[in-house]
């Protein structure tokens, strides 16, 4: 046999990593652009009156506009949390719109029924259904999309299919009308109305999201994919998202954002809830790219998300895979309740950060249960003025037997105007519990840059290249699809890095 | 016979923070022909090549730098590679996480770029690298791993005249290539640059081991000491050098 046979998936992939670098020229901030679509918005501010505004738009059963008030009322004791280290000026919860929506909100069933303005949009954002002919003779997995445009689902595809087996995905608001039992069960179990200041107010005003419940003993057929995009000008963004993995269920979930640029902060406050029952198998993986600011730290997204899985049952697993480059300012913990016993919980981080950007962002993994197992991989790459933190948690309870972990933290610093910073904790309440921490910073070295540069790369390219060989651990958990859209991200994100 | 110069150095001065290193190089190295550099270690033969490669952190004070009848010292080092300037090092650099062959595919396209050419297709680009890589002992095993990480004194250098033979530059600026080898690992990387030579190309073979030149015989053989060409001739001299030592050549630059 030849020893040079077909290249292998990796390869190509890595061959794609080759063009994204390459492409650099051509591939500058591109996303900063408006689309145009009538909304129609709830008044300026935050009252009970703004939250039975959204609930009524939604059409929503009384329960939930009491579970909403209830989050306000408590919203209303609480204060923003200062222990991130991000700093930003106040931010005037009354100076924003907590509802817009797109005027013709007519489902259409497919997406050739979708606005063309719409699909344009994504095309130019480079969703990667496009770009999975770049992988050409490769069998493609397909993907379900469930676009979310400022805050109301435009268009679901694949419902048909999915359905058959059972599968619910579908956007939140459809579900609190047409699911309500499975709402009600599970809504606020892993993320408790009060958990903190930013889920407590996204409690109050979510407007969409995403809801997904996959039966028992089912294996989604497809990957889950929702692409999220802040359009509106000063428009808070607050997705609820819910996903169910019931025993011996699997499903891979996709979320991807990009925003135009804009001179006024734009805050995002996020909730993410994961629920795997016993047997279960959750992969959620993230690619963000919101606008990060302007050269001088100006405009950008207040990225405030509350990310969490809670592995229920038994030998249940879920494993978060981000890729940060965007937002002005990042404060992310994507974490797992190991509470089954033999439960699995695994985060896999890439965080870029360049300019002006602040990223406080890392896990936490929090052992209950016997047999409990966890792994850590961050990749935190700082350039320019920017601040890059990983900040993670390791907890055993005293049943966590046996719990383990290993914690792997990799900086790498461009420039010497940038910080990176690694915040560990570490506790444990059981002498049985294993945990290894490995942390390592580096500087993209003079020998390297030149290396490349002899070879005919430009500094961008080596910058891009080097780079993609250190978050390469993290890139292979990542799907295919998100692979090669993150390359292209990382070459972005750094533009202006060096020189 | 005339013959055109592919690399033409003249009155070459360089240093690096207060310190001159290169005082006055003079050589030039013709199309086709293989010319040898010799000297002892310290003499400025490592410099010589990163200042023709373009290494930021040495400033050249006086003097030009000709590739193919190009000044090419305002260049940035990847526009001298996009020339046809390849610098094959001493220590070549590990890349880590980036595989070999992505590497390889990476340059090539940079300097198609360069040049105004398309990106070779994945095929192409396969066969290339299969075609070079027999020629060196050079398996898709190796391809895979990141470029010269964990590589042994051989692997690095085979890798490197992989590129070599892939990028196919007009000027091959060698350094030190023999270092790190044991005999059969020179003898793979020896014929593997002399399948590479040609009369479209040259070649500036830095040494201080008389050896890699059983193995890669120059036209011409270059003595180098404290910064500068003492004193030139055919390959022969290459063995006084190794009978007499450099101290001899040292006197006739002092004298
Ligand atoms: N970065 C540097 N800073 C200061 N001096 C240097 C540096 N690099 C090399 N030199 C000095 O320049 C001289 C020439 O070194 P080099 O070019 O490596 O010689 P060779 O390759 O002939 O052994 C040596 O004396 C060395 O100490
Ligand atoms: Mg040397």
């Amino acid at each position: 046999m030849n020893k040079y046979a077909i290249p292998t998936l990796k390869e190509e992939i890595e061959d794609a990593t080759v063009d994204a670098v390459l492409s650099l020229d051509v591939d500058k901030y591109k996303y900063g652009f408006e689309s145009h679509f009538e909304t129609d918005k709830a008044p300026k501010g935050l009252s009970e009156d703004t939250v039975r505004f959204i609930s009524a738009k939604k059409g929503e059963p009384e329960w939930m506009l009491a579970w909403r008030l209830d989050a306000y009322r408590r919203w209303l004791t609480l204060t923003e949390p200062t222990w991130a280290k991000v700093h930003y000026p106040p931010i005037d919860y009354q100076d924003m719109y907590y509802y817009a929506a797109p005027k013709s909100a007519q489902k259409p069933k497919s997406l050739d029924e979708v606005d063309p303005a719409l699909l344009e949009m994504y095309e130019k954002l480079g969703v990667p259904l496009k770009e999975r002919e770049l992988l050409a003779g490769v069998e493609q997995p397909r993907v379900a999309v469930d676009a979310v445009i400022d805050s109301v689902s435009v268009a679901t595809t694949f419902r048909a299919e999915l359905n058959k087996q059972g599968i619910i995905f579908c956007s939140i608001a459809e579900a609190i009308r047409e699911y309500p039992e499975l709402v009600r069960q599970y809504l606020g179990t892993v993320v408790p109305v009060s958990d903190n200041f930013y889920a407590t107010l996204n409690s109050a005003v979510f407007t969409d999201g995403s809801f997904c419940y996959i039966p028992k003993g089912v294996r989604c057929p497809m990957e889950l994919s929702t692409y999220f995009r802040i359009n509106e000008a000063k428009t808070g963004q607050f997705e609820r998202t819910l996903l169910i993995a019931d025993e011996g269920s699997y499903v891979s979930y996709l979320e991807g954002c990009t925003a135009p640029s804009r001179a006024e902060n734009q805050l995002h406050a996020a909730v993410v809830e994961l629920v795997a029952l016993k047997d279960a198998e959750i992969k959620y993986s993230t690619v963000q790219n919101w606008f990060p600011g302007d050269k001088d730290g100006k405009g950008g997204v207040y990225n405030f998300v509350t990310k969490r899985g809670d592995c229920r049952g038994e030998n249940s697993k879920i494993s978060w895979t981000q890729v940060e480059t965007g937002s002005a300012i990042t404060w992310k913990y994507p974490s797992c309740i190991l509470r089954g016993d033999n439960s699995r919980g695994e985060f896999y981080s890439i965080a870029i950060s360049n300019g002006y950007q602040q990223v406080d962002s890392g896990t936490k993994m929090i052992h209950l249960g016997k047999n409990t197992s966890s792994r850590i991989i961050s990749k935190g790459i700082a350039a320019g003025f920017s601040d890059n933190t990983y900040r993670g948690q390791v907890s055993a309870h005293a049943r966590a037997t046996n719990a383990r972990n290993f914690t792997q933290c990799d900086s790498l610093l461009i420039g010497d105007k940038c910080g990176a910073h690694t915040v560990p904790y570490i506790e444990s309440r059981n002498a049985s519990a294993v945990f290894e921490h490995e942390a390592t910073t580096s500087k993209i070295s003079d020998d390297q840059m030149f290396y490349c540069q002899q070879r005919g790369l430009s500094e961008e390219e080596a910058v891009a290249l080097i780079v993609n060989g250190f978050v390469r651990d993290v890139l292979q958990h990542l799907p295919m699809e998100f692979m090669v859209e993150t390359q292209k991200l990382i070459s972005i994100s750094l533009e202006g890095s060096v020189g | 016979m005339t013959t055109t110069p592919m690399l033409e150095i003249r009155n070459l001065h360089a240093r690096i923070e207060d310190r001159e290193i290169l005082k006055g190089v003079n050589l030039i190295v013709p199309k086709g022909e293989v010319h040898a550099i010799m000297g002892r270690n310290g003499s400025g033969k490592s410099t010589l090549s990163y200042v023709l490669a373009g290494r930021e952190d040495y400033e050249v004070t006086e003097g030009e730098v000709l590739l193919d009848g190009v000044n090419i010292l305002e260049m940035e080092p990847a526009e001298r590679a996009v020339a046809g300037l390849f610098l094959a090092f001493q220590y070549p650099i590990e890349i880590p996480g980036v595989a070999t062959m992505t590497f390889l595919k990476a340059a090539l396209n940079a300097q198609r770029k360069g040049r105004g050419e398309a990106e070779i297709s994945t095929p192409d680009f396969m066969r290339a690298v299969k075609t070079a890589g027999e020629k060196l002992n050079v398996d898709s095993d190796m391809l895979k791993r990141a470029l010269n990480v964990g590589f042994s004194g051989g692997e690095k250098k085979r890798a490197e005249i992989l590129q070599m033979a892939l990028l196919a530059p007009k000027m091959c600026v060698l350094d030190e290539t023999d270092s790190g080898l044991d005999i059969d690992a020179l003898k793979v990387v020896s014929e593997g640059v002399n399948a590479l030579r040609g009369p479209d190309r040259a070649m500036l073979v830095i040494t201080h081991y008389q050896r890699l030149l059983d193995h890669i015989v120059p036209d011409v053989v270059h003595v180098f000491s404290d910064g500068r060409v003492v004193e030139s001739g055919p390959k022969e001299l290459a063995l006084e050098l190794e009978a007499k030592g450099y101290a001899g050549f040292d006197g006739e630059k002092a004298a």
